[in-house]
């Protein structure tokens, strides 16, 4: 992937959570979160990452900063790989990077006003002005109304909240954005609010945004590129507009093929995929997708498919892609029969 | 899968659920229902859409007489299978939960009791039935886990409600709202806490029900696509009011509020790729209010008397296809 000129760049970054404890001992090997992902963000760019429900793509957003120890991998920031994941190592990505955690409510202090949780990151780095006028005009970059700022935060609404937390990030100017979920619980006529703020404010400071987001419709919209992840590992990434277009992972077109379409006259027969996201402690072997998929062979029960490339930016992990003509095929031809996974 | 309800209706069917200017307002001076008219006819799925805030959740509690003790219901009519339910007492209230209507609710992982094992908890809910023992009571259980497609129905029984995923708990709640042949399932929001591809699977499911189960759905809902996808008639809720209602495939081709206007516009599912900028709705929600169109303070076509006169409810469909829209504009 394009090395030269990523601002963050994960190289087969790996999570592992030890089962075994000193007052629980196991023989359990380690359960990966994530495994081997390597993403890179460049400047100004807005990567979304894609996936269901354990997935590990929130896990991602935070290993990226050091909120979780990676196992194993390398985390290249800037152009210089971090030497170890020790807290320290991190300071220099957490310096110039604010993450947007899924639930603003929560990740603001109950006690502190509006007008000091922005502050705060200011005081951190002693960088930055914090007097009332400077936060004011902070608030008004995302969108809040000064009053708001002698506010606490249990007394804003959604869509309020999540333009405090975007002011927060923006306070000390970071040069990446990593927003979890950003759009989750906002109502349809208010989350376009938060998403062209993103695409003003790439637009006025070249930030880098990943997104880690389980809706589909908005990474249409704001990504430029898209990190499928399932069960912790990469099945397919590249242009936006071409995993949309023509998604190759049969995964993705079943992701694509999920939404729902607002058109009473396009209702679907089936679902497109049955069965649910097997637990990470009961990874499938071979790729471990074709417990779902409606392609699966022989093949894809015992050999898991390595990431390859299509075109330059595009990589797929699937023995048989799906060919870009298929995507407007009808529903599969055979479906395996429903398989539990627990 | 096509609109309308599955089975041929017999001519002139009683409703299931009928409201008739319900009105509901908490500590008597806070409205959050003002006015709405509804009616559910036996195997019809109906839609409410709306935003938070809207009083889409309080209407559908008030249905099965679940909310708190400070909410005031008032009105001209809220009947369940032509039993009147404004003047019920809770001894008549539990008669009707159960039989008359049941509930899946938004989470999953909240619905059960976390402390005790789902084969007690299903079991629970059949205290009704004294005439079956046990073990018939546990056949009938498992049927009904069979028929929400649940893997393992028996190991299931012996689980807590955290060993399951919340699709599988989802399933497990749709089949405990249907073990008392409920005429009416009140679905609150049953798929916001689940992945797309589990979604999916659950509309699949609610269509399948039915069909099988003939049951009639109110479904309420924020989002436009799961909407869409198995409703038949829809009704738009906007700050305590029904602003628009009609046949799901009238609504999403030609929506006539302004109101439902604008939130398709913000749609994203229904924009262009390459938009540079999503269009969304400015302001905030309002509360309801009693004298005027909830709408006013947002809508772009604003006329002097949204503020002062509430707007009628006209019919705006073609022919005799039953569209109406709550707006001065429609007004003739």
């Amino acid at each position: 992937m394009m090395r030269e000129t990523a601002l963050i760049e994960a190289n087969n970054l790996s999570v592992a959570v030890p089962r075994s404890s000193r007052w629980f001992p196991s023989r359990k090997p380690d359960l990966d979160i994530l495994v081997d992902v390597s993403v890179a963000v460049k400047p100004g760019e807005i990567v979304c990452m894609v996936g269901e429900s354990g997935s590990g793509k929130t896990t991602f957003g935070r290993a990226l900063l050091g909120l979780v120890r990676p196992s194993a991998g390398q985390i290249v920031f800037d152009g210089t790989p971090l030497p170890d994941f020790s807290p320290p190592s991190f300071k220099r990505i957490r310096r110039e990077a604010s993450l947007l955690f899924q639930d603003p409510v929560t990740s603001f202090d109950p006690r502190q006003r509006i007008a000091s949780i922005l502050a705060e990151p200011r005081r951190i780095a002693r960088s930055g002005s914090v007097a009332r006028s400077e936060i004011e005009e902070l608030a008004r970059k995302a969108g809040l109304v000064s009053p708001l700022l002698s506010k606490f935060p249990h007394a804003l609404s959604g869509g309020q909240a999540r333009r405090a937390a975007v002011a927060r990030a923006l306070s000390v100017v970071p040069r990446l954005i990593v927003a979890d979920e950003p759009t989750a619980g906002l109502d349809v006529s208010v989350q376009g609010g938060v998403l062209n703020l993103f695409l003003d404010i790439r637009e006025e400071f070249r930030t880098s945004f990943l997104i880690i987001t389980h809706n589909l419709s908005i990474a249409r919209h704001v990504s430029d590129r898209i990190v499928i992840l399932y069960l912790g590992r990469v099945l397919e990434s590249g242009p936006a507009r071409e995993i949309f277009r023509a998604p190759r992972h049969p995964y993705t077109r079943a992701l694509l093929d999920s939404e729902p379409i607002p058109n009473p006259a396009k209702r679907r027969e089936a679902p497109p995929v049955i069965g649910e996201v097997p637990g990470l402690a009961a990874r499938p072997s071979g790729c471990e997708f074709h417990t779902r998929c409606a392609f699966a062979q022989d093949r894809c029960r015992h050999e898991r498919p390595l990431q390859t490339a299509i075109s330059a930016e595009h990589e797929v992990a699937c023995h048989y892609p799906l060919t870009p003509r298929l995507t407007v095929v009808g529903p599969p031809p055979q479906r395996l029969p429903k398989t539990a996974n627990r | 899968m096509t609109p309308g309800p599955a089975t041929a209706t017999p001519v002139n069917p009683a409703p299931v659920l009928e409201l008739a200017d319900v009105s509901i307002s908490y500590s008597g001076i806070v409205p959050a229902v003002v006015g709405v008219d509804l009616m559910v006819m036996p195997g019809e799925i109906v839609g409410i859409i709306g935003e938070s805030g809207s009083g889409k959740s309080t209407l559908a509690h008030s249905v099965l007489g679940l909310l708190p003790d400070s909410a005031q219901i008032s009105g001209k009519t809220l009947s369940l299978n032509g039993i009147d339910m404004l003047g019920a007492s809770e001894q008549a209230m539990r008669q009707l939960r159960g039989p008359a209507a049941a509930m899946i609710f938004q989470n999953p992982m909240t619905t059960f009791s976390p402390m005790h094992k789902l084969g007690r908890q299903l079991m629970d809910l059949l205290w009704r039935e004294r005439g079956l023992s046990n073990k018939e009571k546990r056949q009938k259980i498992l049927k009904a886990l069979q028929d929400v497609g649940l893997p393992d129905p028996a190991a299931r029984l012996e689980a807590y409600p955290f060993q399951l995923s919340g699709g599988m708990l989802q399933r497990v709640a749709i089949a405990a709202a249907l073990l008392m042949r409920p005429s009416l399932l009140v679905a609150d929001e049953p798929t916001t806490a689940l992945d797309v591809t589990m979604e999916a699977q659950i509309l699949h499911l609610m269509h399948e029900i039915r069909r099988n189960a003939g049951v009639s759905i109110l479904m309420i809902s924020h989002h436009l696509g799961v909407i869409a996808e198995i409703c038949d008639r829809v009704a738009v809720m906007y700050a305590g009011r029904i602003v628009e209602e009609g046949p799901v495939d009238v609504i999403f081709a030609d929506p006539r509020h302004p109101y439902t206007k604008a939130l398709f516009a913000c749609e994203p599912a229904l924009i262009e790729t390459g938009a540079t900028r999503l269009p969304v709705i400015g302001g905030e929600v309002p509360r309801p209010v009693r004298i005027g169109c909830g709408f006013a303070g947002r809508c772009p076509q604003v006329l002097e008397c949204c503020c002062n006169a509430t707007p009628p409810w006209v019919a705006v469909g073609a022919g005799n296809v039953s569209h109406f829209s709550r707006c001065h504009r429609s007004a003739p």
